[in-house]
């Protein structure tokens, strides 16, 4: 079994949690339905969104020879990454150099792709994340389950638990106000104290050299405007050409991800403040390997809003910690294989290839051809288990040649018929939770030679 | 006019009824309709697996068996958009087979408008995803858009048969090919699921037009000893 | 190090460039889908936890305002017109000083119909940043002619290099993050307010 079924399984051990846990996402999908088709010109905007962003996937580096040329005009220090450990030793190296040592950091799924805390607290800082689900999820030591959601897992009395124990807030309360508000004092207090704020980056501007930084909680401002330096964190796609294409892409995102016609802060950082700095740290980390994968760069187009996770019928049921990756569901399906094909290789095969995704997606990534072009490409590369390879070559031989087929389709309708114990046992996953299907007595084609054909066709 | 009839292989070898419904459904509309003998399966199964490169024989195979017809129609949404994307050469896909799915070849080229049918129960239809998002049967909850839906435009010819309203009209039963024993579980509660939300409408059958989803639904249902039955559509509109 | 990073992912950007590109949409503008701006914005506000209100005069504003923070402390605002007592913003010296404000009061030049944004940035809330996100509850007062239908029109409107920082600001604080509930006031204004003025 792979590593995403197994987690599913045991996910599943529990079908009341699944149920609640399917009906949240579900309740979030209804919510961008609602936003959506308010708009009449929706499908408009996502063919506008896709080609603005494909566009710029063709003149990447155009676009950020003119950004850096523009930010470090602003003010805005620029560091390149190439890899995970290069972002975090950036970020490093600018709290040594300061002789800091306490960091708010708001979502960026880009610093969880490359376990930037885990560096940082070895290294003797303190980073505290304060999207409050990020909080949550911190304090339980557990990884975000979904990049807009990260606490979408847990249920009240989980989060009443935790802050009993870390914040001290009243054993059994689970009212989210209550536990908000905890957490908007405990936060405040850290807001005041940090150093250095990282942020992350929804959208980075070619023409004026600046950035934009979208939440609803208003943490990545809290941190960003007080603290002596901001560090944003971004992934090399998130660049888009002109300020005006803005209208486009917020429009897109909020309504994607929450179904809110627009998050409640979308922040434009063109200028450190007085007496602060800038820094944006640019991360390679896979992304030009992936652009020059013709089947696979436009999921570069990605905003990350996170609406095709909360479609998938399979991550409603499986949870986000099944993929194994800082990014799951579907968008992390066509993700993880460029960073680690090996470490990756089950996550293309946890989907049903329904295509609900592509149809949610606000930039018409093709994420469910993607997924079954990644299948394609891990069994070429070797990526599958030894066992399965040998069942599909046999089917294969089977269907293959239509004598084979013919002999072997009598063969298993007869032992269906004769023998059904030796099909339904617990060996047959089919049958642990379904019955088989009743065997006919003959095959259309039996029936067709006998009532139809007449000797009439080949 | 030619028509080739394409029986996916489960259901040749499982559900000899539905490739019957569908060849007298369409000799009943006046179409000369053929069974190539030596067909056997559109090669999903390998390609969905990740072996597409291997199916090659496969898919030859269906070409040969295929060739020369008008049009190849087929009681299945996901084997019709399997031959279309993957089996049928690109280059030359629409002059020389054109594949279509029953219910679209009906409503769009036969422009069915009059089906001689009975059923007298309570039904609540599946969209299976292929049929539905890929070849666009029917208009689809995520996009903006008009309406419509071209089995369910069929079904209303159905003289007594009332259609139940779903409460998630187009979500995946979980079949998904091997994902239906590689992920068992989400498999299994995505059917359960499906099952419920028919089950909360009373509907005496669930019908659809491919009888792989039908299949996995039959199983959970025959499993929960469920009153509900299967039923492909293509049986039903060929009701008297 | 950095350097050759920063040469090497530029030249491999440009090695593996898709050649098949779109042009780049340009001039994009769609029409209202509703008729009246003003309600529509007062009813996408409400729907995302703020309030807007109609005001006649700062007059109303001041009077209003008096009767629904009869206690607060710290009032911020730089508003001339305003006859309400305030500290101005740019009176106080570092941005930490701000964490006691109760209210600020901000003027603001566009708002957006279909989303019910607001545009800010240094030229209403000065040089303290952290002001409209620090205080506990936040007024804007708004011309209610200024008010453009959608985000294409309003990024025609402003120009947000004009200042170091501006933002798009959709009602107070919220999160959702304990169980889908939504909760307003995460780390955030509390409330938003919306005086549409004239």
């Amino acid at each position: 079994m792979s590593q995403h079924s197994v987690a599913a399984d045991l996910f599943n051990k529990d079908e009341a949690r699944v149920d609640w846990h399917d009906e949240s996402l579900w309740f979030i999908r209804q919510k961008r339905d609602k936003a959506v088709w308010q708009i009449p010109e929706w499908e408009e905007l996502r063919q506008l969104g896709s080609d603005i962003k494909e566009h710029t996937l063709a003149h990447l580096d155009d676009y950020w020879r003119t950004f850096e040329e523009k930010a470090a005009a602003n003010g805005i220090q620029i560091h390149w990454a190439a890899d995970a450990q290069e972002h975090n030793q950036i970020i490093l190296d600018i709290m040594r150099q300061h002789q800091m040592t306490r960091i708010v950091k708001s979502k960026s799924m880009l610093t969880e792709e490359c376990h930037l805390n885990p560096f940082l607290e070895k290294n003797g800082i303190e980073v505290i994340d304060t999207d409050l689900g990020e909080r949550i999820v911190q304090m339980r030591n557990e990884a975000p389950s979904h990049i807009v959601l990260p606490a979408i897992h847990l249920k009240r009395e989980d989060v009443g638990d935790t802050f009993h124990e870390h914040l001290g807030t009243e054993a059994g309360a689970t009212d989210p106000q209550y536990l908000t508000e905890a957490a908007r004092q405990h936060l405040r207090e850290k807001f005041i104290q940090a150093d250095l704020a990282i942020t992350g980056v929804n959208f980075a501007i070619a023409e004026t050299g600046g950035f934009v930084v979208c939440t609803n909680e208003g943490n990545a401002d809290m941190g960003a405007h007080l603290a002596k330096i901001h560090i944003a964190c971004m992934g090399l796609e998130k660049i888009i050409p002109k300020m005006d294409h803005l209208g486009v892409f917020l429009r897109l995102l909020a309504r994607s991800a929450t179904g809110q016609p627009i998050t409640t802060y979308s922040s434009h950082f063109h200028k450190p403040r007085a007496g602060q700095e800038m820094h944006l740290v640019i991360v390679d980390n896979g992304r030009t390997t992936q652009l020059g994968r013709p089947d696979f760069r436009n999921s570069l187009k990605c905003i990350r809003c996170g609406s095709c996770i909360n479609t998938c019928p399979v991550y409603r049921r499986s949870g986000g910690h099944s993929y194994h990756n800082a990014v799951s569901g579907p968008i992390g399906i066509i993700l993880a294989p460029n960073l680690d094909m090996k470490a990756n290789a089950d996550l293309p095969f946890a989907s049903t290839l329904c295509g609900s995704c592509t149809n949610v997606c606000p930039v018409k990534i093709d994420i469910h051809d993607q997924i079954w072009k990644w299948r394609q490409t891990v069994v070429a590369e070797g990526y599958v288990e030894g066992g399965k390879k040998q069942g599909i070559r046999l089917m294969n031989f089977v269907l293959s040649s239509p004598k084979v087929y013919r002999f072997m389709g009598k063969m298993g309708r007869s032992l269906l018929r004769i023998a059904p114990f030796l099909v339904n046992n617990g060996l047959n996953p089919w049958y642990k939770n379904r019955e088989m299907p009743v065997a006919p007595a003959e095959s259309f084609r039996d029936w067709y030679l006998k009532n139809e054909n007449n000797g009439k066709h080949k | 006019m030619r028509i080739g009839l394409f029986v996916p292989c489960y259901v040749d070898q499982f559900y000899p009824q539905v490739a019957i419904a569908t060849l007298e459904l369409l000799k009943a509309q006046g179409c000369d309709v053929v069974f190539p003998l030596n067909q056997t399966c559109c090669g999903q199964p390998m390609a969905n697996s990740g072996f597409a490169s291997i199916a090659g024989d496969c898919n030859a195979n269906f070409l040969h068996n295929f060739a020369g017809l008008d049009y190849i129609v087929t009681p299945s949404g996901s084997c019709a958009l399997h031959v279309k994307e993957h089996v049928l050469p690109h280059d030359d896909t629409s002059s020389t087979y054109r594949v279509f799915e029953l219910c679209e070849f009906l409503t769009d080229v036969l422009e069915v408008k009059n089906i001689a049918a009975q059923f007298p129960h309570r039904v609540g239809w599946h969209n299976s995803c292929h049929g539905q998002r890929m070849l666009g049967l029917s208009s689809m909850s995520e996009k903006v858009g008009p309406a419509f839906s071209k089995p369910l435009s069929l079904l209303r010819q159905v003289q007594n048969l009332t259609l139940a309203d779903l409460e998630r009209n187009d979500e995946c039963c979980g079949f998904g090919g091997t994902f239906c024993v590689t992920e068992e579980a989400i498999s299994v509660k995505m059917g359960k699921d499906r099952v419920a939300d028919h089950t909360a409408q009373h509907v005496d059958y669930i019908t659809g037009g491919d009888m792989s989803c039908l299949m996995h639904l039959e199983g959970i249902l025959r499993r929960q000893k469920s009153p509900i039955k299967i039923i492909h559509i293509a049986e039903i509109l060929n009701t008297r | 190090m950095a350097s050759t990073s920063r040469q090497h992912i530029l030249e491999k950007m440009r090695q593996n460039r898709p050649t098949d590109a779109p042009e780049l949409p340009e001039n994009i503008q769609f029409p209202p889908f509703f008729d009246d701006p003003e309600l529509k914005f007062c009813d996408t506000l409400a729907g995302i936890g703020g309030q807007a209100i109609f005001a006649p005069s700062y007059a109303f504003i001041a009077e209003d305002l008096q009767q629904l923070f009869p206690d607060a402390q710290l009032v911020v605002h730089a508003i001339a017109d305003l006859p309400l007592s305030g500290v101005h913003p740019d009176t106080m010296v570092d941005d930490h000083d701000l964490a006691p404000v109760d209210l600020a009061i901000l003027p603001s030049a566009l708002g957006v119909a279909e989303n019910g944004a607001i545009w800010l940035d240094e030229r209403h809330f000065g040089r303290h940043r952290v002001l409209p996100f620090i205080t506990q509850h936040l007024v804007i007062v708004l011309d209610r002619k200024k008010i453009t239908h959608n985000l294409h029109a309003a990024y025609g409107l402003i120009d947000p290099t004009a200042t170091g920082f501006g933002m798009w600001l959709a009602g107070p604080s919220k999160t959702a993050d304990i169980e889908q509930s939504l909760v307003i006031g995460a780390h955030g204004a509390r409330s938003l307010r919306v005086y549409l003025l004239g």
